[in-house]
């Protein structure tokens, strides 16, 4: 009773295990014990995402997720979104529109924005802004990050 | 959150057995209600059983002669992103993708908004509408029970203490049928409903033959307004016959007056969803002709 849980996962493309409590969120297992500090904890109940980590292939609120629940589980966070040494288009797309203004709720809107990109490169702006809709911004600059959405979508073209 | 245990059973038998020796534990499929509730103190458990990895819980499965088994811990994105779903039951796929965003639809499970019982669940109404059967497994056996009748208060069901949900079953579309789910929320996307209005239809020789109807966010439990379907059979589809059901399912709300809207607003609601909806499912049935 009361042990911590082993749990083994792939994080970023790399193995990592962690000790948990069971009532550790994803987020908390990311953030305090991995030291991955880039998903953020906003509202801690699942409304604002800026949380959001890619699990298995589909974005989740972390802080709905057990740290334990994530056993043999694939898991990206913003950390991983660049590729090498350079920015992924929706992070080169993001500062070249200024689409953050405090920046807290940035790292959810990259993953969310990144893995919609990956499911449907061409998405209209009514399905960017459908698909971002778990994703708050509290400065409301929605407008910038829609089109920074559109603009990486158009980059990746190329 | 306080203290709790994880056990995730690979098998059912396993899963109702950890259930059944440990009151007060809690299944756990999205969890995109339960850890909103163990973390804000509404709920407490001391032993959290996921169920996930049990394959009767994850089951989607439709054939034409049997209809739709649908586990209890299927998350809305299998949902709508089932071709045999969407096919059959394009309402059901709609209300999988209306329930919060993206990052729930990952998570989050019809099975799930039936347990947690909440008035205002959007699954409910159509689930009713569409003649749902639940499948509980326990430890003295397995039982059926109708959708209309699981949820007893809110968040409460018919489960007894160690019982647990694996899956919904619900019969194949009958020909030139048609269902659809409306909510009244006041923006787009993303907000618990002020009202809604499930229904079903099934149209002969351009009558209802038959019709079932049932609301959201009107009464302490979904509510299943059989009256008002009854009321359509063997009539016309005309302004008179849908404005006759809708003031039955008007009638029958009984809402409470809080921040999201008044009595009156809602059963006003109520009068207008029923209406539509029904619009809605019979232009559905004469399109699947």
């Amino acid at each position: 009773m009361h042990d911590k849980v082993h749990v083994r996962t792939t994080v970023n493309g790399e193995p990592r295990e962690f000790l948990c409590e069971p009532r550790q969120s994803l987020l908390e297992c990311l953030r305090d014990i991995l030291g991955l500090t880039g998903a953020k904890e906003g509202c801690n109940d699942g409304n604002c995402g800026a949380c959001t980590v890619i699990l298995d292939g589909r974005i989740v609120t972390s802080c709905l997720v057990l740290g334990v629940e994530a056993e043999g589980a694939s898991i990206t966070t913003v950390e991983g979104i660049a590729q090498g040494t350079g920015l992924h288009p929706v992070q080169r797309a993001f500062l070249e529109n200024a689409a953050l203004q405090c920046g807290f709720c940035t790292p959810g809107f990259i993953v969310a924005a990144k893995a919609l990109l990956d499911q449907e490169p061409h998405p209209s702006e009514e399905h960017i802004r459908a698909y971002l809709a778990n994703n708050l911004c509290r400065c409301t600059g929605y407008d910038k990050i829609v089109r920074a959405v559109q603009q990486a979508a158009a980059g990746q073209e190329v | 959150m306080k203290w709790f245990d994880y056990a995730a059973p690979p098998t059912l038998d396993e899963a109702v057995a950890l259930l059944a020796a440990n009151p007060g534990a809690r299944p756990l499929a999205g969890g995109t209600d339960l850890l909103v509730q163990l973390r804000s103190g509404r709920r407490e458990t001391g032993l959290v059983v996921d169920v996930k990895r049990v394959p009767e819980l994850n089951e989607i499965s439709y054939d034409p002669a049997r209809g739709l088994t649908l586990g209890a811990a299927a998350p809305c994105y299998r949902i709508y992103g089932n071709p045999a779903v969407s096919r059959a039951y394009p309402s059901l796929a709609e209300v999988a993708a209306l329930i919060g965003g993206v990052q729930i639809q990952g998570r989050a499970s019809i099975g799930g908004n039936l347990c947690n019982a909440a008035p205002s669940a959007d699954s409910i109404p159509l689930l009713i509408a569409l003649g749902a059967r639940c499948r509980v497994q326990g430890p003295a056996g397995t039982r059926e029970v109708a959708v209309e009748e699981f949820c007893t208060a809110p968040g409460q069901t018919v489960l007894a203490p160690g019982e647990l949900l694996v899956s919904m079953h619900l019969p194949p579309p009958a020909p030139d049928s048609g269902a659809r789910y409306l909510r009244f929320i006041p923006r787009n996307e993303m907000d618990i409903a002020v009202a809604g209005a499930g229904v079903q239809v099934v149209l002969e020789n351009g009558n209802f033959r038959s019709a079932r109807i049932a609301l959201a966010a009107v009464a302490p439990t979904p509510l299943f307004v059989r009256e008002a379907g009854e009321a359509l059979a063997g009539k016309a589809v005309n302004a008179a016959s849908l404005a006759a059901a809708a003031d039955i399912a008007r009638q029958a709300a009984h809402p409470i007056t809080d921040m999201r809207g008044t009595e009156e607003y809602r059963r006003h609601l109520c009068g207008v969803l029923t209406r539509r909806a029904l619009e809605a499912a019979v232009q559905r049935a004469r399109e699947a002709r």
